[in-house]
């Protein structure tokens, strides 16, 4: 009776992104070229902070911009109009996330040796995209006022993979029950690493701090 | 729903295997998958129904999945609890101190394969 044989397997599903995730992030490494993960759930206003920041650091170094999304351009050339920097638009085909294997895709049509920043921002979404290594040198995201100071309790591993979270939209707090201590308190539970920078992309106010930021871990990528 | 992407992985590794061990046939795919995965099985039946359909190797395969317990551990006290009932405190001393042990596995057990 024995119609049935087994294969026996016992790997990750994660495994292959994992690998290829560390040989692009030495790649880049070699290359001296730093590239930011930036995550964040839709309407956070990663674009507008991207531009805020990208105006304050390109003339120091140069920098570019991947922008995934499900569909559409809308937010590449958003950038380009905004920055003047390169900036291109991958499309995920419908998937919530990148992987590695896609990010690498979307640099090879970048010019890599013109390049010392590369941004990464990710489909708009706490949940996989912190469970697929993209091969980034550093993680952020950026938490949007509005949305409550307890995501941190509800996407623990988006929060403990991060080494910034960028607190956006602090113009709007006397409209909001947003505790920034508490934001702060439940950030430090899931990483007591993570960096915790308040801005408003709107205002400017905090930008400084985040372009100082992204300048300062550039610096040193570029540097061993 | 990220379980479609994950779909995508389990089959592009179990393609793997099959043409490593010279299987052309797959009955079905045995999944550990952690009570602490973010994983939801109805979700990804149903996209496995519709992804592997499309594949020769995995026309019908059926997708077995094992639940596996998530355990916390207690930095404070030593001790390990059910991390679905008690989340982030330690049932036994009240402490937060505590990380997941187990229970975020999303793991290709084994494949099933019939004999000719």
């Amino acid at each position: 009776m024995n119609s049935v044989k087994i294969i026996e397997i016992k790997k990750s599903v994660f495994e292959d992104n994992n690998l290829d995730a560390e040989a692009l992030r030495k790649e880049l490494k070699l290359k001296g070229v730093f590239l930011l993960n930036l995550m964040s759930s839709p309407g956070s206003g990663k674009t507008t902070t991207l531009i805020q920041v990208i105006n304050r650091i390109k003339d120091k170094i140069r920098v570019a911009v991947m922008e995934a999304d499900i569909d559409s351009d809308v937010d590449a050339v958003k950038i380009k109009e905004a920055t003047g920097i390169p900036s291109i638009q991958l499309h995920t085909g419908g998937m919530c996330h990148l992987d590695a294997e896609m990010t690498r895709q979307g640099l090879d049509n970048m010019p890599m040796e013109d390049v010392d920043l590369v941004i990464l921002e990710n489909v708009g979404n706490l949940v996989c995209p912190a469970e697929f290594d993209t091969g980034s040198s550093c993680n952020a995201m950026i938490l949007s006022v509005p949305e409550g100071h307890d995501k941190p309790l509800k996407y623990p591993l988006m929060f403990s993979i991060c080494d910034v979270v960028v607190v956006n939209k602090i113009d709007v707090l006397p409209y909001f029950d947003f505790d920034m201590e508490k934001c702060r308190e439940y950030v430090r539970m899931r990483n007591p690493n993570t960096r915790v920078i308040p801005i408003s992309a709107k205002t400017g106010e905090g930008v400084d701090e985040f372009a100082s930021w992204l300048l300062e871990a550039v610096k040193n990528w570029k540097k061993h | 729903m990220h379980e479609l992407g994950i779909v995508f992985y389990i089959i592009r590794d179990v393609k793997k295997a099959a043409q490593e061990n010279g299987v052309e046939r797959i009955s079905a795919v045995v999944m550990n998958i952690g009570e602490v995965s973010t994983i939801v099985p109805e979700y990804i039946m149903d996209c496995w129904r519709w992804a592997a359909d499309k594949e020769d190797l995995l026309r019908g395969a059926e997708l077995k999945i094992n639940t596996l317990p998530a355990v916390s551990y207690c930095e404070n006290c030593g001790m390990e609890y059910e991390t679905v009932r008690f989340g982030k405190t330690c049932p036994h001393c009240g402490c937060e101190k505590t990380y997941l042990l187990r229970g975020n596995e999303v793991e290709i057990k084994e494949i099933e394969v019939p004999n000719q």
